[in-house]
């Protein structure tokens, strides 16, 4: 069944067109990683499904709703969450408080507070903690918890494992990989072409704000993806 | 005694500052809007009480339990319909709307009200007072407004970091966009805001108009212990806008006890010194 549909969205940043006519379809419970060199657009795709920044044209549909005019808060009760880039954690409020500001809008689902706490064991004993006091990981997985209380039907994370040491990025995906367990659909933005691969169950590569190759990653070569991620067209090596 | 009876006056009134600086704290917290209308708030809350005791002959009670909330609908119905449009200019549009609406208000009761100085009537309650110890003599209404300064205060506290909407006020505080990413609505959570600050700025003008006098010009100058009260205590933070007030009145009755002509200029004075050697205020925090 498809979750989100996507149809020449073209977004831009200023005067500068970052994401260009695309088109893609998720289904329900799989996990899409969108990869892509720097200014590829994927950070500005998720920005637009998480309704951040407008679409110039195009629209997005969520479980068959419109929701292309839909403002940022309201994509929230509609199911969707994201993970921003660089976590923006609320450096004022505890790590506790920073999850429970994914309630607020109340969406009934499988994630509570004891849920994502049972996902990231290492929390209760620091949930009265701020949350600017926390290594990167764990704010990474605050903000995934953060987003998940809001009970995503796509959850969107983007660059998850920017910045994190790889143990730590392991121990996320594995996390990832109960998220999507529960129901949750995932739609990431993954610097680490190999870890995208080998968490995704299709990826998207994006060029100029395009998709320039899109496939299982079992089904694709790794001159395929190298050719896509760099823009290198046939004939022109 | 008669330093420590200046000390006990000063606290007391500082409890007022304090209520009347909530307000501009929390506006500039959540939406980093600088009210500048915020004195003349206070004196439309005093002049409209009047207008309703003349006008209807209830008690003072009864009015100030009806503008309070009264001034709640106006702030909320301002921020949606004044305020939200000049957010998106920047800081100096929302600067010169605030200013725009603080000269309006000024005009439109003078207009209404005329030049004259008026008062408050509370009766004998705002006379009265009791012996504490020795020469100390604690007035009623002071010791009232002070006790409600400190209600109001731990209620606000209590809505912010116990509710889910209070979260979000704070949140948005932090960092408005990622704040709508969880849900939250921002033109609501500033409404709510503006609501909060305009009802406790309306009670503050209310006792304020019960113990010293008012006309349509005072604002401004009320205004300035405002902005004192949150400097002194440190941007952003509930308890420290309390501490704030409370030093400002706590200065301004010793001043007053070595000269009266000296009220002012100390509490001025010690603005100076925080601003100069400690800009982050006494207590620098972001609860709001």
């Amino acid at each position: 069944m498809t979750l989100l549909s996507i149809r020449g969205l073209t977004v831009h940043h200023g005067l500068l067109r970052a994401v260009d006519g695309l088109s893609l379809e998720m289904e329900r419970g799989e996990v899409l990683a969108i990869i892509g060199a720097n200014g590829a657009g994927k950070s500005t795709l998720l920005r637009a499904l998480a309704g951040l920044d407008a679409p110039t044209s195009g629209t997005v549909h969520l479980a068959g709703r419109d929701i292309t005019r839909f403002p940022a808060h309201r994509r929230v009760s509609a199911g969707i969450a994201l993970v921003p880039e660089g976590r923006r954690l609320f450096r004022s409020l505890t790590v506790e408080e920073n999850l429970l500001t994914g309630a607020y809008r109340g969406r009934p689902g499988p994630w509570s507070l004891e849920a994502v706490y049972e996902l990231f064991p290492w929390m209760p004993d620091r949930r009265r903690q701020n949350a600017a006091q926390l290594s990167g990981g764990e704010q990474q997985s605050v903000a995934i918890g953060r987003a998940l209380l809001s009970n995503p039907d796509l959850l969107l994370i983007d660059e998850l494992s920017l910045g994190l040491a790889p143990v730590i990025v392991r121990r996320i995906y594995g996390a990832l990989r109960d998220i999507v367990a529960a129901g949750t659909t995932a739609l990431i933005v993954e610097q680490d072409v190999s870890q995208a691969m080998r968490v995704a169950d299709r990826v998207n590569c994006l060029l100029e704000g395009r998709s320039v190759l899109a496939g299982r990653p079992a089904e694709l070569s790794a001159e395929q993806v190298e050719r896509a991620y760099f823009g290198i067209r046939d004939g022109e090596d | 005694m008669q330093w420590i009876n200046a000390v006990v006056q000063g606290l007391l009134l500082g409890g007022l500052y304090a209520l009347f600086a909530t307000g501009l704290s929390l506006m500039f917290g959540v939406m980093r809007i600088v009210n500048l209308a915020h004195g003349d708030l206070a004196v439309v809350a005093s002049f409209l009480a009047l207008a309703l005791i003349s006008g209807t002959g209830l008690p003072l009670w009864v009015v100030i339990v009806v503008t309070v909330p009264l001034f709640a609908v106006l702030g909320y119905l301002t921020q949606r319909v004044l305020l939200q449009g000049s957010l998106s200019s920047g800081p100096l549009a929302t600067l010169l709307v605030t200013f725009g609406l603080s000269i309006v208000l000024q005009n439109v009761l003078l207009e209404i009200f005329s030049a004259d100085t008026r008062t408050l009537d509370g009766g004998a309650f705002a006379t009265s007072s009791f012996q504490l110890a020795g020469s100390i003599t604690v007035g009623w209404l002071p010791l009232v407004t002070f006790l409600l300064a400190c209600a109001v205060l731990a209620g606000i506290q209590v809505f912010l970091s116990r509710t889910g909407l209070g979260r979000m006020l704070r949140a948005s505080s932090d960092d408005r966009e990622t704040a709508n990413l969880v849900g939250a609505d921002s033109r609501h959570v500033y409404g709510v805001a503006t609501a909060i600050a305009f009802a406790t700025v309306a009670l503050a003008g209310l006792m304020f108009a019960m113990r010293s006098s008012f006309d349509p010009a005072t604002g401004p100058s009320r205004l300035i212990f405002a902005f004192e009260a949150v400097v002194i205590g440190g941007l952003g933070s509930l308890w420290g806008t309390l501490l704030g007030g409370i030093v400002l009145g706590v200065t301004q009755s010793l001043g007053a006890q070595i000269d009266p002509a000296m009220t002012l200029l100390a509490g001025h004075l010690v603005f100076l010194a925080v601003l100069a050697f400690r800009p982050q205020g006494l207590l620098a925090g972001r609860t709001a």
